[in-house]
């Protein structure tokens, strides 16, 4: 017996184990095997842990191999004494307790060790990691005292253990980094969806949050974010991500990578020594996964004792193991050229699916609240099947699509009974749409209008759209009487703003699915306008998408040609003091301003500041008492006056005293488009106010209200809103002008268009008319401007957003020396 | 061939569906760009049509749209997409333990 070859497994994990047993499988007799194992216990089933942590399992139901196992293959187990050397040369292994060993050939599977990230505070009592039954254990020691848990990290990982510590009684909070959860595996609609079910569960998600530092005297009390926040704890988990383990495998002078470099038959540089698991780096990749483990096993059995197969590198898919979530994704979904998405949401059920398909045949995929069809999916992926033929059906799900005529969905809708209901939201069936169309209903509207069909969630448009097609072949048209938003969305810019209301969404993920977008984040079009519906929505509730806004927006200042930005504050009404004049001549000249220009809105622009210098330049004129003057925005621009009754012959009343009035009232408002208002002291309208948004002529009896003018591509002039007696009248009349527009314009629509749309008579019943609509569009009007009126400049003089300011880093290639 | 790479910082410092910039002393200034999913990738920071700076623009999947005019510019070819035809340099870029290496002779292609 002792003159068997002698195999030596570093590692008694997952792949360590499973390999010997596809070796045992194959020859049984080949081997005498010795295996080592850090841990003070037999394999056990390391995924397995998470339902341990959530108590659904017990320690024995996770075990692979028991004593059993290893007394009856002649294996010998060495638990709980790490390898620490490997001496090449003379072909042996020793232990932290010096138990010296020597070996034929050497299986090293020594997984992964999970990454800890460097802030203050990571070495103290209560920060631990989750990889194996001890972190396991004292996770269930923290417990049970209860208090607070945070899992820094929010991956698969992170998600399981925050999972488990909340079954457990503990108040968790999960800081990930990025802006969305499990962010390698799902796209942002499913991290939104997830994050939404984690946190109706009571558990706490900050995303894009960054730790500073773990604080405790001696042991955890808490974390501490980079932006000041602090979250109570008394345990830390950290679940940021793993290494590969290669320690012993660097000291003994393999060649290694990410991880310990090995060949088609998981052979490293050593011809004797192997290696499997998450400690390898085959092809230039590693893997954190079980599935491709097994591969491997296979693999190095077939090399080591059998008929070589040669292992070609894995594609994976993730489940999370949470009880009741289901979240699948598989492949690659970040999209790019020649990628075509198709989605499918189902807002009552929770469910959205997201196939990516390239070139027929699929590339990716995200499931959320449904995850039947996600073997389906990976195998036809894994395949590389062409899907050209099932295309039309393959979102919904194998059972659809392989139903053979029905592949065509409208067969499939055909196929239904009359009684079959279209649209859950509101009860409608099939067989009532068909005669709605029968009767004349001849465009998705019109079956909205008089069956509610698809006129709430929206999520059955298409079902609706395939029985006017096939109710109407070819003469339906397909063509909708009002747009709809962008490519994304069946709804109407009006439908999304009435739905935002009425289901009390409040950030654009939750928009897109309980509206079944067809697009898994939107486009450029569709997210500055969600951000806007959503702000004018939930003024005080309201968080700011940055991406969603255009670059003049994000910096606070208007892009030029050469890349440079133009910085323009306001000047109240267009008065200035030398003070001001002064600080804005010292900015141009510290700042090399290029141009200094008056602009049409009667204030000043500096030209050519570079972005780097935005902050100081505006702290500078902070510092002089002047804001940004959203020269850049979809916002209140300016307020033009004239020089009025204070000093003008004709001036009836002080145009320009009310045009500052205004301005302070109605400053940093964002609106659908640009918002312009001018004061003019008397008729002869020297402040242009009838081509404004919003314009006022002074005259001796008061003050004539105009609305709607535009002096841009398509020359408007204004009309007629009424007349009011004081300057209290026209603030409140202003302002309820203003919070109509924001509430019911579309986005990008300029107030002149807005107008010939919904015509004058409609505003003035609204605001002339309605005096107690009136009083309630101001009070709403004032109250998010109680959260809009924050200079975004001093924000960002004061830090905020820093990094858009800076460069990265910068190169200084070697200096040529004695030049050219 | 073992490319000789830069580290230039580590991959938090850029913001997601954002980029920031990297100088080039003697030679053109880089863009570096951080995909929702955490991918990053380098151009030269000037659009092939009037050299707008594309590191201001919208990331989108894999692509920028330049802050100027809005052609879209593919991340990963550095093509521009559609209907506008034009190419900037892109310049390879990895992440390893977290910190973003930049590859030294492309970055350093239009010095002298
Ligand atoms: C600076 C300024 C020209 C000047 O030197 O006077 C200006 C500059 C620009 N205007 Fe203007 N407009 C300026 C007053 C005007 C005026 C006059 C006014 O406000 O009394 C008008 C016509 C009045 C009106 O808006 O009804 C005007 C009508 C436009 C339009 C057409 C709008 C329309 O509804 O048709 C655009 C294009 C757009 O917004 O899509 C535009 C767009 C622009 C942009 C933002 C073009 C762009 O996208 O880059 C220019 C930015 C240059 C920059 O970097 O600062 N600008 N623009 C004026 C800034 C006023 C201010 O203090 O904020
Ligand atoms: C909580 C949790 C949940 C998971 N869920 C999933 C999932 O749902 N799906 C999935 O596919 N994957 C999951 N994984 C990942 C999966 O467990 C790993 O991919 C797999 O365990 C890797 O196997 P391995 O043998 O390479 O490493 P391991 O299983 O970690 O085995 C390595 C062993 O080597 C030992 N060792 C290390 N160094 C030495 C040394 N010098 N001497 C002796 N012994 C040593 C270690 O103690 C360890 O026991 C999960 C992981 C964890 C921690
Ligand atoms: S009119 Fe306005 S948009 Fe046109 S060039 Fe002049 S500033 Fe620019
Ligand atoms: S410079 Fe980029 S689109 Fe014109």
């Amino acid at each position: 017996m002792t003159t068997k070859p002698h195999l030596i497994v570093i590692g008694n994990g997952m792949a360590g184990c499973r390999a010997v047993e596809e070796i045992l499988a194959r020859d049984s007799g080949r081997y005498r095997v010795t295996i080592f194992g850090a841990e003070p216990r037999v394999n056990y089933n390391r995924i397995m842990l998470s339902p341990l942590l959530a108590g659904e399992k017990s320690f024995e139901e996770i075990v692979i191999n028991d004593h059993d196992w290893y007394a009856g293959n002649g294996i010998q187990l060495v638990a709980g004494d790490a390898v620490v050397a490997i001496d090449r040369q003379a072909k042996r292994v020793t232990t932290a307790s010096g138990r010296v060993e020597p070996y034929d050939k050497l299986l090293i599977a020594t997984g992964s060790d999970p990454f800890i990230i460097p802030v203050p505070g990571h070495d103290l009592k209560g920060v631990v990691t989750f990889r194996d039954m001890d972190d396991v254990a004292s996770m269930l020691r923290a417990a049970d005292s209860g208090g607070g848990a945070v899992v820094i990290g929010g991956g698969l990982l992170g998600l399981e253990a925050a999972h488990g510590l909340s079954l457990r009684g503990m108040k968790v909070t999960v800081i990930h980094l990025m802006p969305t959860l499990m962010e390698r595996q799902l796209d942002e609609a499913a991290g939104w969806l997830l994050k939404s079910a984690l946190e109706s569960r009571g558990q706490t998600i900050l995303t894009g949050a960054d730790t500073a530092e773990i604080y405790g005297n001696g042991k955890v009390e808490g974390v501490r974010l980079k932006d000041g926040r602090e979250i109570p704890a008394s345990i830390v988990v950290m679940a940021v991500g793993i290494r590969p383990n290669v320690k012993l495998a660097k000291a003994a002078g393999l060649a290694v990578g990410r991880g310990i470099q090995v060949d088609d038959h998981l052979v490293t540089s050593d011809a004797d020594i192997l290696s499997v698991g998450e400690c390898v780096e085959h092809d230039g990749l590693v893997y954190g996964l079980v599935a491709p483990l097994w591969e491997m096993c296979r693999a190095l059995a077939d090399g080591l004792v059998a008929t070589p197969s040669g292992y070609r590198g894995s594609v994976t898919s993730t489940k999370l193991k949470v009880a009741g979530l289901d979240v699948f994704s598989a492949g690659d979904f970040s999209g790019g050229e020649g990628c075509e998405d198709i989605v499918l949401r189902d807002a009552t059920r929770g469910v959205y699916k997201r196939v990516i398909v390239k070139q027929d045949r699929v590339v990716g995929a995200v499931l959320y609240g449904d995850t039947g069809d996600g073997n389906w999916y990976f195998d036809l992926l894994r395949k590389g099947e062409d899907v050209a033929p099932i295309r039309d059906a393959l979102i919904f799900g194998q059972a659809f699509a392989s139903g053979g005529a029905s592949a065509n969905p409208l067969d499939a809708v055909a196929a239904l009974g009359a009684d079959a209901e279209i649209c859950g939201c509101n009860g409608v069936s099939k067989g009532s749409i068909v005669t709605a169309i029968d009767g004349g209903a001849c465009s998705l509207d019109a079956v909205r209008a008089c069956t509610k069909a698809s006129a709430s969630c929206g999520s059955c448009t298409g079902l609706v759209e395939k029985l006017l097609t096939i109710a109407m072949g070819d003469d339906y048209a397909g063509a909708r009487e009002n747009q709809p938003m962008c490519k994304c969305t069946s709804f109407t810019h009006e439908d999304v703003r009435a739905q935002i209301l009425e289901k009390e969404l409040k950030v654009i993920p939750q928009v897109m699915q309980a509206l079944s977008w067809s697009t898994p984040d939107g486009c450029s079009s569709c997210r500055p306008a969600l951000n806007y519906y959503l702000l004018c929505a939930w003024p005080g509730e309201h968080q700011e998408d940055p991406q969603s806004r255009f670059v003049n927006e994000r910096m606070h200042a208007n892009i030029q040609k050469d890349g440079s930005y133009s910085v323009v504050p306001r000047m109240w009404g267009g008065v200035t003091t030398p003070n001001e004049l002064r600080a804005i001549a010292d900015a141009a000249d510290k700042y090399g301003a290029r141009m200094v220009k008056v602009t049409g809105g009667q204030r000043l622009d500096l030209f050519g500041i570079q972005k780097e210098d935005l902050p100081a330049i505006w702290a500078d004129l902070n510092a002089a008492g002047m804001v940004s003057g959203h020269a850049y925005g979809k916002a209140l621009r300016t307020v033009k006056t004239c020089v009025g009754s204070e000093w003008c012959r004709f001036g009836t009343q002080d145009s320009t005293g009310l045009g500052i009035k205004i301005e302070h009232m109605t400053w940093g408002s964002w609106m659908p488009h640009k918002f312009k208002i001018a004061v003019s002291g008397c008729p002869r309208n020297c402040a242009e106010a009838t081509i404004k948004d919003f314009g006022i002529i002074c005259v001796d009896s008061g003050y004539e209200l105009m609305i709607g003018g535009n002096g841009g591509i398509h020359l408007r002039g204004t009309e007629l809103l009424c007349k009011v007696a004081t300057e209290q009248e026209a603030l409140d009349y202003c302002a309820a002008f203003i919070q109509l527009y924001r509430e019911e314009a579309r986005y990008l629509d300029r107030t002149a268009p807005w107008m010939e749309r919904v015509g004058l008579d409609y505003v003035k019943q609204r605001i002339v008319e309605d005096d107690a609509g009136r009083e309630a569009l101001r009070a709403r009007f004032l109250y998010a401007q109680s959260y809009l009126q924050k200079d975004p400049w001093a924000e960002r003089a004061a830090g905020a957003e820093a990094h858009l300011h800076q460069h990265i880093a910068e190169i200084r290639p070697f200096a040529v020396v004695g030049g050219r | 061939m073992d490319a000789i790479w830069l580290d230039i910082g580590p991959v938090e410092q850029l913001p997601a569906l954002g980029a920031r910039t990297l100088p080039v002393q003697g030679g053109e200034e880089i863009a570096i760009f951080r995909t929702a999913n955490g991918e990053v990738y380098a151009l030269v920071n000037a659009c092939p049509h009037k050299q707008g700076p594309l590191s201001q623009g919208i990331v989108h999947d894999t692509s920028v749209t330049c802050p100027l005019h809005n052609w879209r510019i593919s991340l990963v070819t550095g093509e521009a997409l559609g209907e506008d035809k034009g190419c900037v340099p892109v310049i390879p870029v990895k992440i390893d333990g977290g910190r973003i290496l930049i590859s030294r002779a492309e970055a350093l292609a239009g010095t002298n």
